[in-house]
């Protein structure tokens, strides 16, 4: 049993190490520091507390597991009817980056029902080993069969890493087949970087994004994390093939389940502007209302919406469920570009927090530039339709 | 219908910061509350009650002080409330608590229908959930966002999917996660807050566990370990971009399509 033993008479001031723990696990009793059952051993009271006052003991070790029965780094391959989802590409291409360290290979895990076909365009991303399971029992994802053939492909390959995509498939499907392998599983990593020993260095934002934690499994296999779409950067496809496909089977029993799935609906568009990851603002700058068309567009190729200031609601020209700011709505997007606004504190207040804001106005010092994190001082009205042709460019459109 | 709703109380405020230069955590205030996804499973428990009559159960694992999230479910409406607390249960990471849960919830009985929120915002995993069903041996769907029919032998419900929504059929016993906005939650009643206010809540720890061995459980059953913290990389660059408009747009394209945007 590892715990942590406090020195009592080495705490000068028991409020200054009470407040040193992230988790409040330290307390005050009958004139004593404790540990309550808030603690995550996490042990920074040991390093940023008084010297000698906090120690860590461990009474029983458990028994090494043998590592190197473990090999290579997996990829489960995200997908509807055998439509890849594209943050299976970027892990795969990640998972080639931490294969290359210890030198081992890269699979794939594609389950599905006539799939067999598409699993060929897994083989221009440069996995070595694509295991297939094509099944009738598989053309749905359900909890339990998939888990089953998860665990069959794990007892059979015995891969070290497992890399799922963070999407609403990946955040059940994994932790079920960690918990069946009675492994660690870490959510949301957004760096990834594989020790020569094979331990896996896993770092994720932990409160919010307020602080990044580091974690690792150091004595469990496989060790698997689940990674967001857009983390991590996709190989380019490579005109070629390589690796192999292995058709795989299993017990058809394994495969049954208790969820019937009796329908696939299309998802309604999203309409709130608080649910959008990409938001074009249209501010006062916008002199005719069909001048919006153009932010519309702009939008529309970066997968997301058109919001706008107050005096752009009022006036009638976009409806006031698209305002942002104080007597607004708030946003949080990843991506946002203001065009035309001039960054007033109740608008800037509604959308501060945002992952990374560009700013367009062609006055130097609109306060909207203390916001922003790239800051444009040009005239919109020049600069996008120039931006809206080369992404059409890009995009062969 | 039985029903056992998993909640959790987390920090008042996720605005910790890291000091740059002694590395040590700054808190705003010690307050908690409760995981606000976790009121959308209580309040779905709640109307599933309110239609089917039986029972709502809540059960939390964490310190004395988490009893009063369950004193908040009492006010809402939940009618028996256990907190797994031992200082032994420190440090678990998920695999651990969602072991710890299940043993807590098999010594408590047997529930049809177990809900859990969709996430904690301190955790912020959304697994604890289907690992407590993995550990349960039963069928579970995470993200929830609405229930279509109930009937005899199980639930019919919404899932999301990431770009359609998925009707499931789900049959009981079974765990569901959901998803915030499948109703909205009531408020704690004070009427209700004061009936319950000597309501005893149950309080498990390991020795009344099936499985007494200590090493299942906290840090000991814990697979990942959290080797250190430190503030993430700060967003307060800053780039001033001057020149003309081809070269703007230039820019701009470059730095999107850097981002991952097209
Ligand atoms: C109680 C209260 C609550 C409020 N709540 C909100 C709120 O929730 N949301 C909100 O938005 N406002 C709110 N306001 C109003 C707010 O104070 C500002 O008036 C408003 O945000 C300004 O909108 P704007 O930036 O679009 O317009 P302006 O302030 O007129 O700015 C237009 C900007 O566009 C620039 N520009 C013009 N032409 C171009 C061009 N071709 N290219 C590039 N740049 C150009 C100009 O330099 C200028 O900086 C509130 C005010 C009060 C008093
Ligand atoms: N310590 C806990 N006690 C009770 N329920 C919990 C606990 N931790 C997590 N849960 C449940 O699991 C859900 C997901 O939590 P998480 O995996 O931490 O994001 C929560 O919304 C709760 O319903």
């Amino acid at each position: 049993m590892a715990r942590l033993i406090v020195h009592q008479e080495r705490i000068p001031d028991h409020q200054e190490l009470i407040n040193i723990c992230p988790f409040g696990a330290l307390e005050e009793q009958d004139g004593k520091v404790v540990v309550n059952a808030a603690c995550k051993m996490c042990r920074l009271c040991i390093k940023k507390g008084p010297e000698g006052a906090m120690e860590y003991v461990e009474d029983v070790k458990k028994p090494e597991i043998n590592k190197d029965e473990w090999k290579g780094v997996a990829v489960y391959a995200d997908h509807v009817d055998g439509t890849i989802h594209p943050v299976t590409f970027e892990l795969i291409g990640k998972a080639k980056e931490m294969a290359a360290v210890t030198g081992q290979e890269v699979y794939v895990l594609f389950m599905g029902n006539e799939i067999r076909d598409k699993s060929e365009e897994i083989l221009h991303y440069g996995a070595d080993k694509v295991f297939v399971y094509d099944k009738e029992e598989l053309a749905r994802f359900k909890i339990e069969p998939y888990t089953a053939v998860f665990e069959d492909f794990i007892k059979k390959v015995k891969p070290s890493s497992i890399l799922v995509g963070a999407t609403t498939v990946g955040r059940q499907l994994a932790p079920r087949v960690a918990a069946r392998m009675k492994t660690g599983l870490t959510a949301d990593c957004t760096i990834l970087e594989m020790n020569e020993n094979s331990d896996l260095s896993q770092i994720r934002p932990a409160f919010g994004g307020n602080i990044m934690a580091h974690i690792k499994t150091p004595n469990h296999r496989p060790q698997i994390a689940t990674v967001r779409y857009k983390i991590m950067n996709a190989p380019a496809r490579a005109e070629s093939k390589s690796g192999v496909i292995v058709d795989c089977d299993m017990d058809q029993e394994m495969l049954s389940s208790h969820v019937d799935v009796i329908d696939i609906l299309p998802k309604a568009k999203e309409t709130f502007i608080e649910n959008s990851d990409v938001l074009v603002v249209a501010g006062r700058g916008v002199k005719k209302e069909e001048d919006i068309n153009m932010l519309r567009e702009l939008a529309d190729l970066l997968g997301g919406q058109v919001a706008c200031t107050r005096p752009m609601a009022e006036s009638g020209w976009m409806d006031a469920k698209y305002q942002i700011g104080l007597s607004g709505r708030t946003v949080r997007p990843k991506l946002i570009i203001t065009c035309g606004v001039s960054g007033a504190i109740q608008f800037v207040a509604g959308m501060n927090h945002s992952d990374t804001i560009f700013a367009i106005n062609n006055d130097p010092k609109a306060p909207i530039f203390k916001s922003a994190h790239y800051c444009l001082v040009g005239d919109f009205y020049d600069i996008l339709p120039k931006l809206i042709a080369k992404i059409k460019e890009k995009e062969g459109v | 219908m039985k029903i056992l709703v998993c909640i959790k109380q987390v920090p008042d405020s996720n605005k910790v910061e890291v000091d740059p230069v002694t590395g040590v955590l700054k808190r705003d205030g010690a307050a908690s509350k409760m995981n606000p996804y976790d009121l959308y499973a209580i309040e779905t428990a709640l109307r599933i009650k309110e239609k089917t009559g039986g029972m709502v159960d809540v059960i939390s694992m964490g310190p004395p002080q988490a009893m009063q999230v369950i004193k908040e479910a009492f006010s809402m409406g939940a009618d028996h409330g256990t907190l797994l607390s031992d200082r032994r249960f420190g440090g678990a990471d998920v695999l651990a608590t969602s072991y710890t849960l299940a043993q807590g919830i098999k010594s408590m009985g047997e529930y049809d229908l177990i809900l859990c929120g969709k996430q904690t915002t301190d955790g912020d995993t959304a697994q604890v959930g289907p690992e407590i069903a993995e550990w349960l041996n039963l069928p579970s769907v995470s993200n929830v966002v609405s229930i279509r029919m109930f009937e005899e032998d199980g639930i019919t419900v919404d899932m999301d999917l990431p770009d359609e929504v998925e009707v499931a059929k789900v049959k009981f016993p079974c765990l569901l996660a959901v998803d915030k906005d499948i109703f909205q939650p009531r408020l704690p009643s004070y009427v209700k807050k004061t009936e319950t206010k000597d309501r005893k809540i149950q309080i498990l720890t390991l020795d009344d566990m099936t499985d007494q061995d200590e090493l299942n459980y906290g840090l000991n059953g814990s697979p990942t370990q959290v080797q250190k913290i430190f503030p993430p990389e700060t967003n307060d660059k800053k780039e001033i971009w001057n020149g003309s408009g081809d070269m703007l747009a230039k820019k701009l394209f470059d730095k999107v399509e850097e981002l991952k945007f097209v």
